[in-house]
């Protein structure tokens, strides 16, 4: 049976060339980075490199990156360790409604520590109003969050004309880039945030592996104590493999991305177009054309996501879903109530997120099996019963 | 270990008595779209027996195959056969639900409940509805119903609601 893999944001595949960079650190070059000999500098070397490289990937200096465990850790770090530091200022911290649990729930531990907490609002595209975030920015306001894309729509955010805001009133932006950076052109001065989140198994890297850009100046206080490994920012031995995987995964990211941004972007707008031409009462969720590059989202109405990711399954086909039925908590994606979807259609949640290995055939292999099985389930749905009675009782 | 059973995906991939019953002697429908799941049930009844159940499921791969399965042992049981089916037989019968999906199994046999209920009413106006089947709590924080006998536990917050609502 054909396999297509569309379901990159959960986590790219690893390329060869980082595996293969990573394995000698799976093996014989074992030192701790601070150790004082030539074990130890082998893997401090290794280290350096890495840092550079994804200093490299977003246009900053290497010595403002603290490598983290990846996505979770790096968002974790900056809304806790960026707000409390700056909680003699203030206890007030501004972020998205559609931000990833990981900034949303770390907005929720700073609540129960006192901290208030506005949630700004996106439009049914799924963009923040940088007027909205000027207008929830207050006195004792500590810190503002807002993504860069979402993940789950691929709306890309209006984070330059936030910033311009946040720098005017003095007061640290954070920005989770993790859907954004290894994917799309992501330069921390461009953008002009304060602090950047990056993970590897988002751009054909290691999972358990990510980054925090930090600008130089702005205080943080570390989550982890322990010894002085990143700059005291963040202890524990570092994750040499993981460290060097995600390096090398920046280097190459940086030096293919206009070439990837090309190969998945019209096989993206294939599916954009084609599956509403193919599919009646089926919505394109986030923004049409500013998101992100590989990644396409629907609404399928009348049925629910669960199922049709399993039919597609059987078909050899990988993608996700934001439905309730999906979730472990067994609550429909904030993001797609956010983006005012009623709980009804975000239960037909589909969302199908393209990569390196995709081709032209794979669109074209989905655009066949997807209709008949949206059908197949929409048979078996009562709500799709009681649609067709009224609409043609309506006739 | 894939998250469903092959007895489970069997029943989701081929589903038992799909459709709707023309003229049906009785319709019972649980669920909304909201908490994910919405099941309607129809059936025939004859001799105080199940002799058709069809369905059809708005909902994840557990509550159609829940679904297939409750028409597939409920049918050719006597009506009080039928009411007495329960959630957990249904689990049972499917080898085992996901912790999380066990209120599909809830849903599918107040369904078919719901349908024999509507039946029996229009048998008879005087009816005993079976109090058991009922839900009558809802999940303050969720908005979810609550089976009674799975009150106070919330299956899709898992929490107490009762303890949750003391500590609040």
């Amino acid at each position: 049976m054909k396999k297509v893999y569309l379901d990159n944001a959960a986590s790219t595949p690893i390329l060869p060339e980082v595996k293969e960079a990573m394995l000698p650190f799976l093996g014989e070059v074992f030192g701790n980075p601070q150790s004082l000999h030539d074990w130890g500098d082998q893997a401090r070397m290794a280290v350096d490199e890495a840092r550079e490289k994804v200093a490299g990937l977003i246009g900053a200096e290497a010595e403002d990156i603290i490598f983290t465990s990846g996505g979770t850790e790096s968002n974790n770090l900056a809304v806790k360790g960026l707000a409390l530091a700056r909680q003699g200022q203030g206890k007030h911290v501004v972020v998205s409604a559609i931000e990833h649990f990981s900034v949303l729930h770390s907005a929720r531990t700073l609540e129960k520590w006192g901290f208030e907490i506005t949630e700004v609002p996106v439009d049914k595209n799924g963009a923040v109003n940088p007027e909205d975030v000027k207008k929830s920015i207050r006195k004792d306001t500590a810190l503002v969050s807002i993504m860069h894309a979402n993940g789950e729509i691929g709306t890309i955010q209006p984070i330059k004309e936030i910033a311009a805001i946040t720098k005017e009133l003095k007061i640290p932006f954070h920005t989770d880039a993790v859907a954004t950076a290894g994917t799309i052109p992501v330069n921390v001065n461009d953008l002009g945030v304060d602090a950047l989140s990056l993970a590897g198994s988002q751009f054909y890297g290691p999972k358990g592996a990510g980054a925090l850009w930090v600008r130089k100046g702005v205080r943080i206080m570390p989550l982890l104590d322990g010894g002085i490994q990143e700059g005291g920012r963040r202890g524990g031995t570092e994750n040499v493999p993981g460290i060097v995987g995600l390096g090398k995964a920046a280097e190459i990211a940086r030096e293919q991305m206009s070439k990837r941004i090309s190969t998945l972007t019209p096989l993206r707008d294939m599916l954009l177009k084609e599956l509403p031409s193919r599919i009646p009462h089926i919505v394109v969720t986030g923004h049409l054309h500013n998101r992100l590059p590989g990644l396409a989202s629907f609404c399928v109405e009348f049925i629910e996501g669960e199922a049709m990711l399993m039919l597609l399954n059987s078909k050899g086909i990988a993608v996700s879903s934001g439905s309730a039925c999906t979730s472990k908590a067994l609550k429909a994606s904030h993001v797609l109530l956010a983006i005012r979807l009623s709980h009804e259609i975000a239960q037909g949640s589909v969302l199908f997120t393209l990569g390196l290995d995709n081709t032209k055939e794979d669109i074209e292999y989905v655009l066949e099996m997807m209709p008949p099985i949206v059908e197949r389930l929409r048979q078996m749905s009562p709500l799709y019963a009681k649609y067709v009675k009224t609409s043609q009782g309506g006739k | 270990m894939p998250v469903y059973n092959e007895k489970v995906m069997d029943h989701f991939m081929n589903p038992r008595n799909v459709g709707e019953i023309e003229n049906p002697d009785g319709i019972g429908e649980e669920g909304n779209p909201v908490c994910g799941d919405m099941m309607t049930f129809y059936i025939k009844v004859k001799d105080n027996r199940l002799e058709d159940v069809k369905f059809k499921t708005f909902g994840c791969g557990a509550a159609i195959a829940v679904s297939s399965m409750v028409s597939e042992m409920a049918k050719g049981m006597t009506l009080d056969e039928a009411m007495k089916l329960t959630p957990a037989s249904v689990a049972d019968k499917l080898e085992g639900l996901p912790k999380n999906k066990l209120h599909c199994s809830n849903l599918g046999a107040q369904a078919l409940h719901e349908a024999i209920n509507n039946y029996r009413s229009k048998q008879q106006k005087e009816v005993d509805k079976p109090k058991a089947t009922k839900q009558t709590h809802s999940c303050p924080y969720c908005e979810a119903e609550i089976a009674e006998a799975a009150f106070p536990y919330c299956e899709s917050c898992h929490l107490n609601v009762e303890e949750a609502k003391s500590k609040d």
